[in-house]
């Protein structure tokens, strides 16, 4: 290590170093620092800055890189062969084609799950956006126990999709779970449903149980927005005699923009992770009311070995995330967050 | 709102009426709000509660009591804790395992590079910002076939065979190995931009005194940017070891099918006899072995967490 420290003290001064920098600067002051890096970066890639920090990102980017961006170029490769379960595919750039596209874009079946897809990322992500702005509303009314509460509604965001999924495959029990139960208790008999084998719910009772479990996060983002809009603004609104409802939809919702983008691109983040909750209830086949890309893909390749064309899935399913996210980064560069 | 006092107004009310209907509507509207609040507990609360009575039931006693109460009138057991953590011992020693490597791995690994990619600055560094930030959002089917191919080819058993002599080593921990790697490297996007975010708030002044004293790049990360760092550690750790412990999709694709002996509490957790009705009470026994030790991490540190999620730690 120590070894290591001193290389690299030894390539540095020729970009120079830090003691270096200090004699030629004299009592510079940060202002004289940044037109220095200013004409640096003009100069090209290889400043001395760029050198200096490359020691600290550069091993965790080679590990991520290879991990993230490696991978998806060779699961997109994959996807251009016919591969079907040897150890790995014949590579001929020749017989690279569309093929497994073609196939999943004329597969009902696929169109069902992209559709699925769409439906959970839409409904949980806004209905979760709904529900945490309330309850940081309530949470932000100077309220007792504010910790508390706060620490309640986040608790199931700690467990794991396996462990939620065994919680909420009990609830929806038909027999003796506790929804249809406590129903039959009341005497409300004609609202006990097959929650999770009725297609007609099934979807939909998943999107819940998610919303049970992410909700909370909306919350604290959305508590945090509120606590940062300043309380004069609370008090012109009073003061123009506006009531509490028209105060948070004039007034305090559009300050909130940041916060709900940054929760709603997390929330989907989580959504494309319902796998394992789905896998957890239903095994690897949820049946038509509740595949989604993420199920099928994963059948597809680790169920019937069809690699090829459950890489084929997995690229769609990423280009659906890049159309989320790509924006997203877009507008937080335009805004000088990144 | 707040309750504050408003201006006085010169109403035709006395100000005795109007102060006595204020408080009145405040506390018809606290008492609402309180009992929403409440109200709210009981439903993010409702399936651990229910879940944690079951598993203290007998089959018996839980087809023929209310789910959400407990087995009053015998039918108590601890039978399916006893079941349960029997099936997943050997899986929370594998779990832990996992989890607390891959932890301070990614974790550390965000943190020195979030440093050299802020205070650091040179021109094209957002790109390469950029690129760690998106690596958060990759839905992982998209690595998931390249992963399993990898790591059929890469034998880390006979890569590391003589490991397996030492004492208290095991073959199985090959494959917890490429799911320490796995997840370390999954984890330093997420970690790179909680770290980012908390060094660009850090004081400026201060790095750059530093700097004009003559400390190296090292020892400022060291000696003054390390240290002011604990909190933001303590989010990250959490925040990580709970995605680790959580994960159940790595965990199914790297190691060999049905998860061999380094198979962690997700895995255990999910071949506990599904679906039959009396395994109900051993099913949520299991679920709360599993859970513990988040659980316990959000409510002892989840408030740290909050802050952390927020920004302001």
């Amino acid at each position: 290590m120590q070894r290591l420290k001193d290389a690299l003290r030894r390539i540095t001064p020729r970009n120079g170093d830090e003691t270096g920098e200090v004699r030629t600067d004299g009592g510079a002051t940060v202002t004289g620092e940044s037109a220095e890096s200013e004409t640096g970066t003009g100069r090209s890639l290889l400043s001395s800055d760029f050198l200096r920090s490359m020691p600290f990102w550069l091993p965790p980017f080679l590990l991520m890189g290879f991990f993230v961006y490696g991978a998806i170029g060779w699961n997109l490769v994959i996807s251009l062969t016919d591969f079907e379960g040897l150890l790995l595919p014949e590579y001929k750039i020749s017989e690279f084609d569309l093929e497994m596209y073609r196939e999943a874009f004329s597969d009902p079946s696929f169109w069902t799950a992209a559709q699925n897809t769409l439906v959970l990322l839409v409904a949980f992500t806004g209905v979760c956006l709904v529900v945490g702005l309330l309850l940081a509303i309530l949470v932000d009314q100077e309220i007792r126990f504010e910790n508390t509460f706060r620490i309640v509604y986040l608790l199931p965001m700690s467990l794991s999709f396996v462990v939620t999924a065994k919680f909420w495959a009990w609830m929806y029990n038909p027999e003796i779970g506790m929804i249809n139960v406590t129903l039959r208790q009341l005497g409300l008999d004609f609202l006990t449903l097959q929650w999770i084998s009725n297609p007609e719910t099934k979807l939909a009772a998943v999107i819940f149980a998610l919303i049970w479990q992410f909700s909370g996060y909306a919350m604290v983002v959305y508590l945090a927005g509120l606590r940062a809009i300043p309380t004069a603004h609370y008090e012109a609104a009073k003061v123009d005699g506006a009531s509490s409802l028209k105060m948070y939809w004039r007034v305090i919702l559009p300050q909130l923009r940041a916060s709900t983008m940054s929760a709603a691109v997390v929330l989907m983040v989580f959504a494309l992770k319902a796998f394992d909750f789905l896998y957890v209830m239903f095994g690897n086949n949820p049946g038509p009311a509740a595949d989604i890309l993420a199920t099928m893909m994963f059948r597809e390749a680790f169920g019937s070995n069809n690699w090829a064309y459950g890489s084929a899935i997995a690229i769609v399913l990423f280009g659906m995330a890049l159309a989320v996210v790509a924006p997203y980064l877009y507008s937080e560069y335009r805004r000088g967050e990144l | 709102m707040s309750g504050a006092p408003a201006s006085p107004n010169p109403d035709d009310h006395t100000r005795r009426e109007r102060i006595e209907r204020r408080v009145r509507d405040t506390d018809g509207r606290r008492a609402a709000l309180y009992a929403l609040l409440l109200g709210l507990v009981a439903f993010y609360l409702a399936p651990l509660e229910a879940g944690l009575m079951t598993a203290f039931k007998t089959t018996d006693a839980f087809n023929r009591t209310v789910p959400f109460l407990p087995p009053f009138g015998g039918g108590f057991t601890v039978e399916p804790w006893e079941i349960a953590f029997d099936a997943m011992s050997n899986a929370l020693v594998n779990s832990l395992l996992l989890a607390v490597p891959a932890t301070v791995l990614s974790a550390t690994l965000g943190s020195i590079a979030a440093y050299g990619l802020t205070t650091i600055d040179w021109k094209y560094q957002t790109a390469l910002v950029a690129l760690f930030i998106a690596g958060i959002f990759i839905p992982y089917q998209a690595v998931l076939v390249p992963l399993s191919r990898l790591y059929a080819i890469v034998n880390t058993q006979e890569l590391l065979s003589f490991l397996w002599g030492l004492p208290l080593m095991h073959e199985h921990y090959a494959s917890i190995i490429n799911l320490i790697v796995t997840h370390t490297a999954y984890g330093i996007p997420i970690t790179f931009l909680l770290f980012r975010g908390y060094y660009q708030s850090l004081s400026h002044e201060m790095i750059e005194a530093a700097r004009l004293d003559g400390a190296s790049v090292y020892s400022i990360y060291r000696n003054i940017v390390l240290p002011l760092s604990k909190p933001m550690f303590a989010v990250t750790l959490i925040y990580q070891f709970t995605q680790v412990w959580n994960d159940l999709l790595f965990a199914l694709v790297i190691l060999p099918s049905g998860g061999g002996a380094a198979a962690p509490v997700t895995i255990a957790l999910n071949s506990l006899t599904g679906g039959i009705v009396e395994s109900f009470n051993t099913q949520m026994a299991g679920a709360f072995v599993a859970a513990l030790p988040t659980l316990l991490v959000y409510v002892l540190f989840g408030e740290q967490f909050a802050k952390g999620v927020a920004g302001e730690a």
